[in-house]
């Protein structure tokens, strides 16, 4: 399937673009997550495990357990720091 | 309860709070308390006055607005309130400007503190913003406070905001 990929504050500097189209055989967003990671840097170190690292899809955050939908949204940003 | 203005607003500018209450008040006779808080830039980290020399904010458009939506409707469904108006700038900011506003309405006030505090622990670790210092030392991205993650629990909610994942 095809996903919509978003990465916003210091992922977004870390991985050199905003966001990105991807063909993906990933099943979960921490699936998703893996198969970043395993395509090497600059994925690798800024959404290694072990990081806050979070995500949402269709806009609303989503657990990493969660399945992943064909065509969605999805984003990958570090902790929120608003208000 | 119908407000011809929107519940939620992104924007660069800067907010009046005086008129946004007496917008939200909307000269309804049922209200008979009025809660606002309002989030300003520190110049300041650990102390040090002139640590923060501006503050850039960035967020996601679209989900920032949708989550906020949602917490005001759970706001709604938890408080007898009358009704709420949240403000959130983005863009570049400097020390002592406004960043953030809440306010609520309700006939008795403690539904309105509660419901302003539950918006701002809310907002804290669920809408998608995040801040980036400059300071002498360069410019650091704000790391997410523990402290936040336990406000929103007091309420019920996981946040989880912080997390290692």
């Amino acid at each position: 399937m095809k996903v919509r990929i978003k990465y916003f504050a210091s992922i977004r500097e870390a991985i050199g673009q905003p966001g990105e189209t991807r063909e993906t055989q990933a099943g979960t967003l921490a699936a998703l997550r893996d198969e970043l990671i395993s395509a090497g840097e600059p994925y690798a170190h800024c959404l290694a495990r072990g990081r806050a690292v979070r995500m949402a899809q269709n806009q609303v955050m989503s657990e990493e357990t969660a399945a992943l939908v064909d065509g969605a949204e999805i984003a990958f940003f570090p902790p929120v720091t608003g208000g | 309860m119908a407000h011809t203005v929107p519940r939620v607003s992104i924007q660069t500018e800067d907010f009046n709070l005086g008129v946004e209450i007496a917008t939200l008040r909307a000269q309804d006779g049922r209200v008979g308390a009025v809660c606002s808080f309002v989030g300003t830039v520190r110049d300041r980290t650990s102390g040090i006055a002139g640590q923060i020399q501006s503050m850039e904010l960035e967020h996601y458009t679209g989900m920032t607005e949708k989550s906020i939506e949602a917490m005001i409707d759970a706001a709604h469904a938890r408080f007898d309130i009358f009704g709420a108006r949240v403000i959130h700038r983005v863009g570049l900011l400097q020390p002592l400007d406004q960043i953030v506003m809440v306010a609520v309405t309700s006939a008795h006030r403690g539904e309105s503190f509660a419901a302003c505090e539950f918006l701002m622990d809310y907002l804290k670790t669920q809408a998608p913003f995040w801040k980036k210092e400059q300071t002498p030392e360069g410019a650091k991205w704000v790391d997410a406070r523990v402290s936040d993650d336990a406000a929103l629990a007091k309420w019920g909610i996981a946040a989880a905001n912080g997390n290692a994942t």
